[in-house]
């Protein structure tokens, strides 16, 4: 009998245990409050819930090196890594995860976003800044005819019918910047580029812009120019030293838009590695602009190179698109701005914190985007809860119909099964997503086996006459192996989808594997006890509902 | 007391030969299928490309919506109805759209959202889902799959080798793979879309098989040393019976839980669900109709020798053989019946 009392202790001990790991208990976390990210102490069931269910975003990058190869990529990656993390702590996401993957492969998770759109770019923006000064020796102007040819070689032509020599709109551009703009004093590009009819691509697209160096183009020949541009025999007629930069954005003359072009030095003045601070800032002249400081280094560097520069202008290029180009009026030294144009004060916060954060090592790409709304989650766990409820309902129904009184002590075991398998996955900090509450349910289904075969054959040893007890005993020791063979191979299947999943199916292995070594426990054990406790309160009965 | 097929007795081996055909007939048409309308149909996962889901706040006209992604530069997206009527997912799967991702996976979501919203308006919808994977990423996870799956056979077999004997083991996994070509031919012929949870099925499927012809094996095993005379047909099919009424309930509160999960678990789930509730009646069939005949086959092929000749010896001697040969001898003297093939 003490037997009986030291199992009756072991079983309670595990359900306090079990209670005791899924009760709400207090944790800190990152919570949102009024749109801003605060620590905070906060009570909850300690289950992770999977960005399937709680909504969020994952997001796998790549070192892109479609434009020029990456020599030590892990390296490299290493240090993305470390930027993304600080980007992602300012941005302000609840527990995010940043996860290298092998050599060449970054995972976020951001739970519980709901601008998707912003949290990629802040994750994924290069954020690489550069200062050029723009060209004023009309390079471009000298070689548009070569470029033409080399684009006609190339094969490329403008796709519309802009091209066809639309002379009176290319100069009517022309004035109007030339117009606009009477700080353009030595915008004698515009003298040269009325296109003439029947001319190349980009002699009859580019026209000249406000500003030395800038130039722009109809926005229906932006795709036919940045092809040619990206082009090797194209580019090899850019004067050595120099660059051609598209601006960051369209500009709108009339009911025609149109994209900027930047001729610039090559070689930048400086660049975002002096930088130590950012902020975004509403400027009543230049909306909404981003402000920076230099560390000492890079505010003396900047102040000898601007004063080089006067009354030229500095194009301040973000990601190789051209922001600004405005007129050097005297030497800069620590601190600048950056003016955004037409963005919005968020944008300018956005740009700040990636500032702040520092540029990418190297250029990444997405490779994979997985977003899931939160309300969706929600949907999601409320119909995987109704389903697990019904099913235990079916379940109860099928085995106290069939079983009657063995079958309320299986119900009884199958009740601590979903507890003792809910602070398993709690207990090891496993997550729980979709398909891992699908596993859930079936695990249930599933999880009776072990009590029908023991069942079952406890009938066989009645039916062969023997006494109740001896039937009890003989039937589970005569069902041990086929139970222990089956979680066996249970287990192992679940082991290889954990090895090969991705996350939601890993979760589904996560709580296959659980729901096996918890339904043993319960049906070898918790069961057996419930059977001896019985025979003793009854003294040996001789007869068993089954 | 209900008692369900207690101490029955069918002869279930005798329908063997139909349940091959029809075994046959289901993977034909199956192969079939693969050879007139190509592979199966893989989810993004597998294949690359971008997935949305939207949930509009009035039904959408599909024309319009179609109209409004094909705008987007998106020509070859596939449009369909999401549960209810103003749930829709697109789908750009063909090779241009999977193409333009390698540049990165997150350009034609935000060409097709921003479509979206001039034809619709802002507050109009809701993306409330984005899958959009580019195509080396789901060329490894197709080859993971696919690893899965044959792992997961070589470690079964591996296991009921060492539990059973090679003949055993052969039969089971022998099995396995019918299971999964049959479920396979099923994914093909309804059109189920193949994604890693749709895999997943396929491994619990698998488990829960395996699981099943254990367990009658695991009778047959029993039953072999039990009765020593008896033909090793007459004891499979014991021990089918035998195991009959376990089979009932637990595939009783298998099939139960299955349909929970495919009527009440929503959208998502479902092709799991369809899977699996196949995969249930796949277990019944295969355990009964293609495992046991198989070791019938195998033994008839392959019998037990050295045993075959302690039978012949008497009935002490074999006694001593198969204390010999410990637990690992699958007991049984070959039947009588199998005395033919055994020594010819």
């Amino acid at each position: 009998m003490a037997n009986i009392r030291n199992r009756l202790l072991l079983i309670l001990g595990c359900v306090l245990v079990s209670a005791w790991a899924l009760f709400p208990r207090t944790v800190i976390e990152r919570v949102k409050r009024d749109g801003v990210f605060v620590y905070d102490t906060v009570k909850r069931v300690p289950l992770k819930k999977g960005l399937d269910l709680q909504g969020g975003m994952h997001l796998t990058l790549e070192v892109d090196e479609s434009k020029q190869a990456v020599a030590d990529k892990a390296e490299a990656l290493d240090r993305a890594l470390k930027v993304i993390r600080q980007r992602i702590d300012e941005f302000g996401v609840a527990e995010p995860v940043v996860q290298k993957i092998g050599t060449d492969r970054l995972v976020v998770e951001l739970p519980g976003i709901d601008d998707p759109e912003r949290a990629q770019s802040v994750v994924s923006e290069a954020a690489f800044l550069q200062f050029q000064i723009t060209d004023r020796t009309q390079a471009l102007e000298r070689v548009l005819a070569r470029l033409d040819q080399a684009a006609a070689a190339a094969g490329i032509r403008s796709g519309t019918q802009v091209a066809t020599g639309d002379t009176a709109r290319s100069v009517g551009v022309t004035s109007l910047f030339g117009g606009d703009s009477a700080a353009a004093d030595s915008d004698s590009a515009a003298a040269t580029t009325p296109a003439t009819p029947s001319a190349g691509l980009f002699t009859s697209n580019v026209a000249g812009g406000a500003v030395p160096g800038q130039y722009v183009v109809p926005i229906e020949a932006y795709d036919a120019l940045a092809s040619a541009l990206n082009t090797p025999s194209v580019q090899a007629v850019i004067p050595p030293g120099k660059q051609l930069k598209w601006g960051s954005e369209e500009l709108v003359a009339g009911n025609q838009r149109y994209r900027e072009l930047y001729m610039l030095d090559a070689k930048p003045i400086i660049t975002g590695e002096y930088l130590i601070d950012a902020r975004p800032n509403t400027d009543p002249v230049d909306g909404n602009v981003v402000t920076f400081t230099l560390n000492n280094e890079g505010g003396r560097r900047f102040k000898n190179e601007t004063a080089k520069h006067l009354k030229e202008n500095m194009a301040i290029v973000l990601d190789d698109k051209v922001m600004t180009a405005p007129v050097i009026q005297s030497s800069i030294g620590r601190n600048g701005q950056i003016t955004l144009g037409g963005g919005s004060l968020q944008a300018a916060q956005d740009l700040a914190l990636v500032l702040r954060a520092g540029a990418l090592p190297v250029p990444l790409k997405i490779t994979e985007v997985r977003n899931i709304g939160a309300s969706l989650g929600q949907d999601s766990i409320d119909k995987g809860v109704r389903a697990l409820a019904l099913s235990v309902l079916l379940v109860i129904v099928i085995m106290i119909g069939y079983y009657r009184f063995a079958g309320t002590l299986a119900v009884a075991a199958l009740a601590l099964y979903v507890l003792f398998t809910a602070a398993v996955l709690a207990g090891f900090d496993a997550v729980l997503t979709l398909p891992g509450l699908a596993g859930f349910v079936l695990s249930v289904g599933i999880a009776v086996d072990a009590n029908v075969l023991i069942f079952e054959r406890i009938r066989e040893e009645l039916d062969a006459g023997k006494s109740v007890r001896l039937s009890v005993d003989e039937g589970f020791r005569h069902a041990l192996s086929a139970i222990v063979d089956s979680a066996v191979t249970t287990i192992l299947s679940g082991a290889v989808l954990y090895q090969y999943g991705s996350g939601p199916v890993r979760g589904f292995a996560v709580t296959l594997i659980a729901g096996v070594v918890a339904s043993l426990f319960t049906a070898l054990f918790v069961s057996r006890t419930f059977f001896m406790l019985w025979l003793q309160q009854t003294r040996g009965a001789k007869a068993l509902s089954i | 007391m209900i008692r369900l097929f207690s101490k029955t007795s069918y002869d279930f081996l005798r329908f063997w030969r139909i349940a091959a055909a029809i075994t046959v007939a289901f993977v034909v048409v199956g192969l079939a299928t693969f050879g007139v309308t190509g592979g199966p149909n893989y989810s993004i996962e597998f294949t690359g490309g971008t997935l949305m889901q939207l949930e509009f706040k009035q039904a959408p006209d599909v024309a319009v919506l179609r109209s409004t992604v094909e705008s987007a530069g998106v020509a070859g997206a596939e449009i369909t109805q999401f549960g209810e009527a103003t749930e829709y997912t697109v789908r750009a799967q063909d090779q241009a759209s999977v193409d333009e991702q390698e540049a990165g996976a997150e350009g034609i979501a935000k060409k097709i959202e921003t479509a979206l919203t001039e034809r619709f308006g802002a507050g109009e919808f809701t993306v409330v889902r984005t899958e959009a994977v580019g195509p080396k990423v789901g060329a490894e996870l197709r080859r993971g799959a696919i690893l899965a799956l044959i792992l997961t056979s070589i470690i079964s077999l591996v296991y009921l080798a060492i539990r059973f004997d090679w003949r055993f083991g052969t039969a089971a996994v022998l099995s396995l793979v019918h299971d999964v070509v049959v479920t396979l031919a099923f994914i093909k012929i309804f059109d189920i879309e193949v994604s890693l949870t749709v895999v997943a099925a396929v491994l619990t499927v698998l488990g829960y098989s395996a699981n099943d012809t254990i367990i009658i094996f695991d009778r047959v095993r029993e039953n072999l040393r039990k009765f020593r005379k008896a033909t090793l047909y007459d004891t499979i099919n014991r021990s089918i019976n035998e195991t009959l009424g376990r089979s009932v309930l637990t595939h009783a509160t298998t099939l139960a839980a299955t349909l929970a999960l495919l009527f009440f678990a929503g959208e998502v789930l479902r092709p799991f669900s369809i899977v699996m509730a196949f995969g249930v009646v796949v277990a019944v069939f295969s355990s009964m109709y293609v495992a046991t005949p198989l070791l019938l086959f195998i033994e008839a092929r392959y019998p037990r020798g050295d045993e075959d000749k302690n039978h012949r010896r008497g009935a002490a001697d074999e006694m001593q053989a198969l204390a010999a040969a410990g637990a690992g001898a699958k007991g049984g003297a070959a039947s009588k019946a199998r005395k033919p093939a055994a020594t010819r």
